[in-house]
């Protein structure tokens, strides 16, 4: 009987390996353990042992070949010891380097398999359910996989909760990470709370006790190839006792500021924020807004400035879309938006709320003036849906109303950009060697340094302020 | 609203001082909210503390007890007969268990400031809860947490009597009756049972199913089995009671077409939710057709103020998912993250011996056609069950068969029931059965059970 050997799982997210030595030729007769390959993966240089006894029939690769997981590297004749051979994991990184002896004891690796199709499942819902969307023949299937094979073909449907200890679950919850995206790196795919934090784009935070950890914690500086994530450290030391200083009192958080807190922080922590300060010129734009403000009025819609400025923003992303998209820290991507949704910042009673307007970019102007002025109303009355408020590629941020010269907001994670924009003034501008009053509105574009350097921010900031300037690129001429 | 009326408003008013409602209240209060319970006996404890749990284990201690002195005779020890006296037995019970504890429960409320409130709540509408009785007042609420709990289900046209008892009149044992009629081979039906039992009833058992403790696997019920049918008078499986009229001299049960007389019956055929006449049709939560209140994973139910948990909101109708739900749903409605995520909730039969499970069982693998691997471990092997005259018990674990991971536990034996916390954690941590096998349990005792089933399935 022939049985294929496959480049088992190799753990750590590597996918593929470089062939370094065939240990073995063709016609030999092999013991199960006996050396077989030296494969050179990222991490390390590792031998792998042979997982059974028997003629080697054929090699089907040689040195200097990249492999995949799952590719046929020997395939065996008269194998023997396959009849039921415990899975042997390969080595990774970490114990790599000294095990020429093929019999020492390494720590399991999940398999793939093992990994793969996990039945999704309420968290309500008690374990005699689950076995609800378990083939029939499963039991067939579970026989029929050979340990040689694990990555092969069809994998044995794993069905029931992750395996996740329920502290684990929590952190899971706390960090909004669905565990059934977790790769888990324990034993049987236990789901660790580093793999928890690692899904949620976060380095893991170390416990007081081991404090020494973070400072040697640094980025591997690993080659360009599959995606790896990102490490972006967080961490809050323990308060003060206030009380030794004089009486304090303790006040519980809204429902709503507790969720502002908590974006916030993870936007602040998460992505290092820089700020781009611009002036547009809305003299004309001003006009035709007052000049039109009575007979727009007239059919319902109030005209606004910050209908232009989510017009002018949504033209300049199509234009930057950079800064429509969302970096996804633990894939190592960018994730571009082929749709421009903006969100509006909006000052309730009970706090910040961001409404979001779905494609700004094509909608008329008039359109957006009168959906806008409906959803502000919604969400200062409570009664803005769960959709009117998610799906946003970029926010605006408009606090003139309220004064100031200027702010730098923090970006609506997980967006790339935010843009500020403060009260416009009349000011003194010199135009064609005379000096003449000129309304100036002042920006600022915050975004993602990860994303994008401060001369795309300036570009951007550019394509918007043009818009500002001149109107009429906003009405399609 | 009457004139007059006594108004307050409340951040969560809790219905129901049971287990689930006082969990949910201790909660609430732990993180800042201004709560009251509503409990029509203005008591904390609920159906578990006076009518069912606590009572029925400390009698099943007393039952333990004279079944331990029978078993003496076979070491050489003989304290001759026994003699009940029912009123020192009834007042321990009601005195030093239930009394003691009640008090216990009642400081740690008044410690974190909750308030009990006496009478019977009914919704007004969707934010206010309206209590009559002595204190009558309404609780304008932000938030409510549906805890009311369950009673014994009744027999369709059987009213209860004196010689009629649920299970809650048959724990207060008015007397021994000579001659009892168990009807529900249930887990109730069998505690009750056995109890009366020792203390020196004759007892028939009456199951309508071929066995008894429906759904639960069969090698773990055998050990219940055997004691029973040498301990009762009759188990009489695949039985339906048709009748049951009360005489002059005791109660004439027609079982199966034959009519034989006993001085009480016990009807224990499951418990119902007390959800009627709450009012709640004048909110937004909806019920299933058995009445119990359907919740999400938060304890929520679909109206956004009011949450629910424990046996109201269907089975396992067990008190601790109820105290597990009731934090959930404090901490949900205090703003955080909180899920009822529980893998297992395990049960016990505290029967002799007793049984327990959780998480997966074999019936249930074997009806889903999962492939799973058991392992089973007898206690005649067990050193700790001989030198306890008690080799009368079975340790089985349900393990995936890819990846080695528990998935579920029964276990028959005397002491299961504390022995299944261990297989409960394992389970909701996600070991391995090789986790079990490498750990280091006391020697001798009937943890080992535990590793000597995982070490099984590490051999070959």
């Amino acid at each position: 009987m022939s049985r294929p050997f496959v480049l088992p799982d190799l753990g750590e997210g590597l996918t593929e390996a470089e062939i370094v030595k065939v240990l073995v030729r063709e016609g030999d007769v092999i013991a199960e353990d006996a050396p077989l390959l030296e494969v050179e993966t990222d991490k390390a240089t590792v031998e792998i042992p042979s997982p059974m006894s028997g003629r080697v029939e054929k090699i089907h690769v040689e040195p200097h070949q990249t492999v995949k997981v799952g590719q046929v590297l020997v395939t065996f004749a008269d194998a023997t010891a396959g009849a039921a051979p415990k899975s042997r994991p390969m080595p990774t990184g970490k114990q790599a380097a000294d095990t020429l002896d093929p019999t020492r004891t390494l720590a399991p690796e999940p398999r793939t398999a093992v990994r793969d199709g996990r039945a999704r499942q309420t968290p309500a819902a008690d374990t005699e359910r689950v076995g609800a969307d378990a083939p029939a023949a499963d039991t067939e299937r579970v026989r029929a996989v050979s340990p040689a094979a694990p990555t092969t073909g069809a994998v044995p449907a794993r069905t029931g909760p992750v395996p996740a200890t329920p502290s684990t679950r929590r952190l899971a919850r706390e960090l909004a990470v669905d565990l059934y995206t977790v790769h888990g790196s324990g034993p049987g795919g236990r789901v660790t709370d580093d793999d928890v934090r690692a899904a949620a784009g976060r380095v893991a935070a170390t416990t007081p006790d081991a404090a020494s950890a973070p400072s040697e914690r640094t980025p591997s500086s690993a080659p360009a190839g599959p995606a790896k994530p990102l490490a972006t450290p967080t961490t809050e030391p323990p308060l003060p006792n206030f009380e030794q200083w004089g009486p304090i009192e303790r006040q519980a958080l809204s429902h709503l500021r507790r969720t502002i807190a908590e974006r916030m922080t993870l936007s602040a922590t998460v992505i290092p924020h820089v700020t781009h300060f611009d002036r547009a010129d809305i003299t004309e734009l001003d006009a035709i807004i007052q000049r039109n403000l009575e007979s727009v009025k007239a059919r319902g819609v109030t005209l606004t400035l910050t209908a232009f400025l989510l017009k002018a923003a949504a033209l300049a992303l199509r234009e930057h879309p950079t800064f429509n998209a969302t970096l996804d820290a633990a894939a190592g991507q960018l994730i571009v938006k082929r749709y421009v949704h903006v969100g509006v910042a909006v000052a309730t009673e009970r706090g910040l709320i961001v409404p979001v307007l779905r494609d700004v970019d094509g909608k008329p102007l008039l359109d957006l003036a009168r959906e806008l002025g409906a959803l502000a109303q919604r969400v200062r009355d409570g009664k803005a849906a769960l959709d009117d408020l998610r799906g946003g590629t970029f926010t605006v941020t408009n606090i003139g109303a309220l004064g100031g010269t200027g702010a730098i907001p923090i970006i609506n994670y997980p967006e790339v950009a935010i843009l500020g924009v403060a009260r416009a003034r009349r000011e003194p501008v010199v135009r064609d060697g005379r000096i003449e009053p000129r309304l100036l509105l002042p920006l600022s574009l915050t975004f993602d340094h990860r994303v994008a350097d401060g001369a795309d921010g300036a570009r951007f900031a550019s394509a918007i302020v043009r818009r500002l300037e001149r109107p009429e690129l906003m009405m399609g001429f | 609203m009457v004139m007059g009326d006594l108004v307050r408003d409340v951040d969560v008013v809790v219905l129901g001082g049971g287990p689930g409602g006082y969990s949910a209240a201790f909660r609430c209060a732990e993180l800042g909210l201004e709560t009251v319970v509503v409990d029509a006996g203005k008591r904390l404890g609920g159906a578990c503390l006076f009518e069912g749990c606590i009572p029925s284990k400390a009698l099943l201690h007393v039952a333990a007890v004279l079944g331990e002195a029978e078993r003496a005779k076979e070491f050489g020890v003989d304290f001759g007969p026994a003699r009940v006296s029912l009123d020192p037995l009834r007042k321990w019970k009601s005195e030093r268990v239930i009394g003691k504890l009640s008090r216990g429960l009642a400081s740690v409320a008044k410690a974190k400031g909750v308030e009990v409130v006496g009478g019977r709540a009914t919704f007004e509408d969707a934010r206010t809860v309206r209590v009559g009785g002595d204190e009558p007042q309404a609780l304008k609420f932000r938030h409510a947490i549906v805890a009311v709990g369950s009673a014994p289900a009744r027999l369709r046209g059987l009213e209860l009597s004196e010689r009629v008892m649920d299970s809650t009149a048959a724990l207060d044992v008015p007397d021994i009756p000579e001659r009892l009629l168990v009807v529900g081979g249930g887990y109730i039906g069998l505690e009750l049972g056995q109890v009366y039992a020792a203390l020196g009833s004759a007892v028939t058992l009456v199951e309508m199913t071929d066995g008894l403790l429906p759904g639960v696997d069969r090698d773990l019920v055998q050990w219940i089995a055997r004691r029973v049918d040498k301990q009762f008078a009759s188990v009489r499986l695949n039985a339906r009671l048709d009748a049951l009229r009360e005489t002059a001299g005791g109660v004439e049960a027609s079982i199966a077409g034959a009519a034989s007389t006993f001085d009480r019956a016990l009807i224990a055929v499951g418990r119902r939710p007390l959800t009627d006449g709450l009012g709640l049709d004048t909110t937004r939560v909806k019920q299933d057709a058995r009445g119990f209140v359907e919740i999400d994973a938060r304890c929520a139910t679909a109206d956004p103020r009011i949450f629910a948990v424990g046996d109201a909101t269907g089975e396992p109708m067990l008190a601790h998912r109820a105290m597990r739900q009731g934090k959930v749903a404090a901490e949900a409605i205090a703003g955080r993250p909180a899920a009822f995520d529980n893998t297992v909730v395990p049960a016990v039969v505290f029967t002799d011996p007793e049984i327990a499970w959780c998480g997966l069982s074999e019936t249930r693998a074997a009806a889903d056609g999962r492939a799973v691997r058991v392992a089973k471990f007898q206690w005649a092997a067990s050193g700790r069950a001989a030198t306890l005259g008690r080799s009368d018990g079975l340790t089985k674990l349900i393990v995936d068969p890819e990846s080695g991971r528990l998935l579920g536990a029964g276990i028959a034996g005397p002491g299961a029931g504390e022995l299944i916390a261990e297989a409960a954690l394992a389970i909701e941590s996600a070991l391995l059965a090789e986790d079990l096998a490498l750990t280091i349990h006391t020697h001798p005792t009937l943890s080992e059970t535990l590793m000597e089933a995982a070490e099984t399935l590490l051999r070959g």
